[in-house]
């Protein structure tokens, strides 16, 4: 599935400059696209304005071509899996009822799960890694089991695309990885995964292209060597970054350096005292 | 448990009260007497008291009960709040309101239809004003404006009953006091025939929404991305719960608990699935309310005790313990 967006742009009541200025992005079906920037720079309302859940002051947002506000919710649903940033369960109840979840797009409204739905959940419980958990409680599990559960439910909807929020950012590194992994994978099967992170490395690692996000505005985008470059990573995240090369990866490679009291926001790691 | 054998349980208990809330009573029947009137015969005071008094007492009991008890499920997943119940937004004070002007102004002598449609009409008017207040802010109707509208608009028709009270002689303050602690002795065939044409399909209705509301129990949010329709799926089913309740209220008046206590019991068992949660709230609350309402009958006859004095005084230690089980389990 193809997803693009022309001059999306998204204000809320009151704020003083819009959450979204003019962003553009296309990506394409198979492509591992992450979306990066700082705290509060737009990234969770960039993916819910392609999601067509957040009102556009202008600007437009399609999947294959098609307007996202011409998907029927249920339509939707069915080709895209969505983690958000956070959900909060009120009620108990065990995680393979919880990742069951995911089949509801496909089951009409009076008929019941088949066979195929029960595979399509066992197949998203394996993936994650959670077979063990299914019969647990939801409101028991850690937060690292409780994301993986999470992203199950998004891969049991069998969907053409994947729109994830900040997925690995309770996760333990050989989970975390396991995770990247499976998206890899699944975008080489010719899945689209949108991917919001705060681990540039790991973005570095995995990603066909970025966007790199700095109050609304789209900073930079391209590949990831495009993108991780010292001065504008320094100059959106206001802190100073050494970039180098990943020796096995050719990646990439961020590391955030101490900033010592004379560097100010602008000034790349190169006009720092050596 | 597994929900087939909640299901069989509940179908048999609510049996055995239909049975005995029709055999039971301040005038003594035998079972044989009973069989006698369904057969066609009985004696004449028999067959009155069977076939006016007590039948149409226990299938309004069913229905008031049942469906109480999936309203109060419906409103606890589309407000994701444990501790929501039917009456959350507003609608016994409403409907308390439209009671008790009639007691004060003596209209209720002018037939037995007045009193119960003047309290549907006092919750109508409750609906009315929480769903303006939650849509008038803009497109989405925001729960957390709603729980606040219904506690605003719950609060001024408490001021009213206040006023008209205090301006009231003493006996219209005892009946308004017993009509608002709820009680089914109005009960006549034409209160469980009205009853009946709204609640049953209101709660088939409800039943084509479970799969929506598992998902907005979650969250609205993750519910849009799984399907749902959610700006659709919150107004249709909070409207229909709260008309099921309006309807309630309307020929018992304002009884507690079963809507808070019930779902939360029925959960407890089977899991917070609504395709199964949704039918055995209503076996379980039906059953329920018909027991009620026969101890209500029976422990000080022939005086009898407000049903809503039962109900609570069986959910106030549930409620307790389960509230104690939540918080020792977390």
């Amino acid at each position: 599935m193809r997803i693009t967006a022309e001059d999306l742009t998204v204000r809320y009541p009151g704020a003083s400059r819009p959450a979204l200025d003019a962003v553009s992005l296309d990506v394409p079906a198979g492509c591992l696209f992450s979306v990066l920037g700082p705290n509060g720079s737009g990234k969770s309302s960039l993916v819910r304005a392609l999601l067509g859940v957040l009102p556009l002051a202008s600007g437009v947002a399609r999947l294959e071509g098609r307007r996202v506000d011409e998907w029927k919710r249920v339509e939707l649903a069915r080709s895209v899996g969505v983690v958000s940033q956070s959900e909060s369960i009120a009620f108990p109840l065990t995680v393979s009822d919880f990742v069951g979840m995911g089949r509801y797009p496909h089951v009409g409204p009076l008929s019941v799960e088949t066979e195929k739905d029960r595979a399509a959940v066992r197949a998203a419980l394996a993936a994650c890694d959670i077979e063990p958990l299914a019969l647990r409680n939801v409101t028991t599990l850690s937060g690292g089991e409780f994301q993986r559960a999470r992203i199950a439910r998004a891969l049991a909807q069998e969907p053409s695309a994947l729109v994830l929020d900040e997925p690995t950012s309770s996760l333990d590194i050989r989970h975390q990885m396991a995770i990247l992994e499976l998206l890899r994978r699944s975008a080489d099967d010719g899945m689209t995964v949108l991917l919001v992170t705060h681990s540039l490395d790991l973005a570095a690692q995995f990603s066909d292209r970025m966007l790199l996000l700095a109050e609304g505005r789209v900073a930079q985008q391209g590949t990831p060597s495009e993108v991780l470059r010292e001065e504008v990573l320094s100059d959106v995240y206001g802190w100073p970054l050494s970039v180098s090369t990943d020796p096995d990866s050719g990646a990439p490679r961020v590391a955030p350096v101490r900033r010592p009291p004379s560097w100010v926001p602008g000034s790349s790691r190169r006009d720092l005292p050596q | 448990m597994n929900r087939w054998s909640l299901a069989i349980g509940l179908t048999v208990v609510l049996a055995v009260s239909l049975v005995v809330g029709v055999r039971f009573g301040s005038v003594p029947l035998s079972t044989n007497d009973v069989f006698a009137v369904l057969r066609g015969g009985g004696d004449p005071t028999a067959r009155d008291i069977v076939l006016r008094l007590r039948m149409p007492r226990v299938l309004l009991g069913v229905l008031v009960g049942g469906g109480l008890a999936m309203a109060g499920a419906t409103f606890q997943a589309l407000l994701r709040n444990p501790l929501a119940e039917p009456y959350i937004l507003g609608i016994s004070g409403g409907a308390s309101v439209g009671a008790v002007l009639v007691l004060a102004f003596g209209w209720a002598a002018s037939g037995s239809w007045v009193l119960p449609l003047a309290a549907f009409a006092g919750a109508i008017l409750a609906i009315a004003m929480v769903f303006g207040v939650a849509t008038a802010t803009g497109r989405a109707m925001d729960v957390r404006v709603l729980l606040l509208a219904g506690v605003v608009v719950a609060a001024f028709f408490s001021a009213c009953i206040t006023l008209i009270l205090s301006l009231s002689t003493a006996r219209t303050v005892q009946s308004a006091v017993l009509w608002i602690m709820g009680s089914l002795a109005a009960a006549d065939w034409g209160a469980v025939t009205l009853t009946a044409a709204y609640t049953v399909p209101a709660a088939l209705l409800l039943i084509a929404f479970a799969r929506p509301l598992n998902l907005m129990a979650i969250g609205e949010e993750t519910a849009a991305y799984l399907g749902t329709d959610v700006e659709r799926v919150k107004r249709a089913a909070l409207l229909v719960a709260a008309l099921i309740t309006a309807s309630g209220v309307a020929v018992a008046g304002v009884i507690g608990f079963v809507g808070l206590v019930v779902p939360h019991a029925v959960r407890l068992l089977i899991g917070p699935d609504h395709r199964a949660l949704l039918p055995l709230s209503f076996l379980a609350g039906g059953a329920f309310l018909t027991l009620a309402d026969l101890v209500a009958r029976l422990a000080l006859a022939p005086t009898e005790i407000p049903i809503g004095v039962i109900t609570a005084f069986v959910g106030v230690p549930f409620f307790l313990a389960l509230l104690r089980r939540s918080l020792t389990s977390a």
